[in-house]
């Protein structure tokens, strides 16, 4: 009986007009696109975006060139040079990023006694030829000075989760 | 037509073969636009039926998407690869277009606009269409790739399975109507009910039979083993590029349009009006190819792409069958009293 039951499903095309209806239901139904450059989708203060170099407040930069970052960075993409400065602190002379490297894992971030490397929330950047994804210090320090209100507000977002 | 008879008396002998070109011609314009809007409402539909919104950026609501696509195509190079047959690579995308813009000579748009009204129509559209596989054939073999060669095996496997089943629903159609021309097919579904006279009703299994098989020999999703991305990347037009590939693309479409023009002609009554109250018009014709056509895009949006074996079993064990067994019943049916069609 069920055999001849199911028969006839097949042959009336059953579950085939079920799968349309419900195509048809959805084709009325409210759109979720959101259109990228106009409309951006709401992001955690904890994403993890292009790389800055932050400073302290009175404009001192915050690394003092422990190469944990380097350590611990999994795709190589760090490459720190170090040299005392005049006043005898320790300091970077080269710091670059490699961004085609970088997998964004954050690891450096994490890694940072001082909090001078961090992510931030900015992810549509570009290069146009092939050395303008080599992030250098000053470039990383550029970033860092153009965003650190933002950087700052997600650090404090987040620093009760820590 | 009388406003026209002045330039008739000054080109002469000359006329009949300028007015034939000026048809044909207001025949392919529109179909072309029809087959370059056809690309647009596919994706929007598709786009809506996945909760999308689909093209928008060109023109307003991405009116102007089709011409974008389009011109991208025409700038692309045109690439023959080292290892292909070149005369048989240039010909095969024209030899897929040209039946598909030819089976147009007979399709009656109403009562008087038909560029050719002869009288074996069904039969020259069923040779038109059945000539295109012959252009997928050629390109894939031409191309010298396996992935265009297994898919132009597959495309003719298919479209000669799916022939068959149509042909049968034809036979239906025709043993109806009593005629083998299109316009007599369209008139014999005239009555005094609308709708209730057109052939869907008696011949619905037959018109199911031919809506599906339409989808497969056009090789639209679900029955679009023949591109398979997933399996054989595009199948037989994988090797081409630019204008050639546009060809194909074109010739895919302007074959749709024809199957859901000639659905409408053969079971949906054409240009007759649905209701009695509303007169005959080019409209009704038009807006059964559009609801035929919006079909064909919900079932790519709807299904899974058949696999091969399960394709041939449907078509050859099960529709060439039913459509058989349909052509007896048609032919018992119209001997008794109750055919009233």
């Amino acid at each position: 009986m069920e055999k001849i039951a199911n028969f006839f499903k097949t042959f009336l095309l059953y579950e085939l007009l079920k799968g349309m209806a419900l195509t048809g239901r959805y084709m009325f139904a409210r759109k979720i696109t959101v259109q990228f450059p106009d409309e951006r989708t709401p992001q955690s203060f904890r994403f993890r975006g292009l790389h800055a170099q932050r400073r302290y407040a009175n404009g001192e930069e915050r690394c003092i060139g422990c190469k944990l970052c380097e350590a611990v960075c999994p795709a190589l993409a760090i490459k720190i040079e170090v040299a005392e400065r005049e006043d005898g602190t320790r300091r970077t002379t080269q710091y670059d990023i490699d961004l085609t490297k970088c997998i964004f894992c954050g690891f450096c971030e994490e890694s940072c006694p001082v909090d001078a490397i961090v992510e931030t929330r900015i992810f549509d950047y570009h290069g146009e030829s092939r050395g303008d994804l080599y992030y250098t210090k000053e470039m990383l320090l550029a970033v860092g000075d153009k965003n650190e209100a933002q950087i700052a507000k997600d650090r404090a977002a987040d620093a009760k989760y820590r | 037509m009388e406003w026209l008879e002045p330039i008739q008396k000054l080109l002469g002998p000359a006329w009949l073969p300028i007015w034939t070109i000026v048809k044909i011609a207001l025949i392919i314009a529109p179909l072309l636009g029809a087959v370059a809007y056809l690309t647009l409402a596919e994706r929007k539909v598709i786009g809506w039926m996945q909760i999308r919104i689909g093209p928008n950026r060109v023109g307003y609501y991405g009116l102007l998407q089709p011409l974008a696509d389009g011109l991208k195509l025409f700038m692309k190079e045109i690439i023959v690869p080292s290892g292909a047959n070149k005369f048989l690579f240039v010909i095969a995308p024209i030899m897929v277009l040209m039946p598909a813009l030819a089976a147009w000579a007979v399709i009656p748009f109403n009562g008087e606009m038909v560029l050719a009204n002869v009288n074996a129509g069904l039969l020259y559209v069923l040779a038109m269409t059945s000539l295109g596989v012959y252009g997928v054939i050629i390109a894939g073999w031409a191309s010298n790739s396996k992935y265009a060669f297994l898919g132009s095996l597959r495309s003719a496997a298919q479209i000669v399975s799916y022939e068959i089943a149509m042909g049968f629903a034809l036979v239906c159609v025709l043993m109806a109507a009593q005629s083998l021309n299109l316009g007599e097919i369209v008139r014999g579904q005239h009555g005094n009910y609308g709708m209730l006279n057109w052939y869907f009703i008696p011949l619905f299994p037959m018109f199911m039979v031919y809506l599906i098989s339409g989808v497969a020999e056009t090789n639209r999703a679900p029955f679009d083993v023949a591109e398979g991305e997933s399996e054989i990347v595009a199948g037989f037009h994988v090797e081409y590029s630019g204008m050639a590939f546009a060809l194909f693309f074109l010739g895919e479409y302007a074959n749709m349009i024809l199957i859901a023009f000639l659905t409408s002609i053969m079971f949906l009554g054409g240009w007759l009006s649905p209701v009695p109250f509303l007169p005959d018009s080019i409209m009704w014709m038009l807006a059964k190819a559009a609801f035929v056509l919006f079909l064909f895009l919900w079932f790519r949006a709807t299904f899974p792409r058949y696999r091969y074996d399960q394709l041939m079993r449907l078509g050859w064990k099960v529709f060439i069958p039913v459509s058989i067994v349909w052509v007896v019943v048609v032919g018992a049916w119209m001997q008794t009293s109750y055919w009233v069609w």
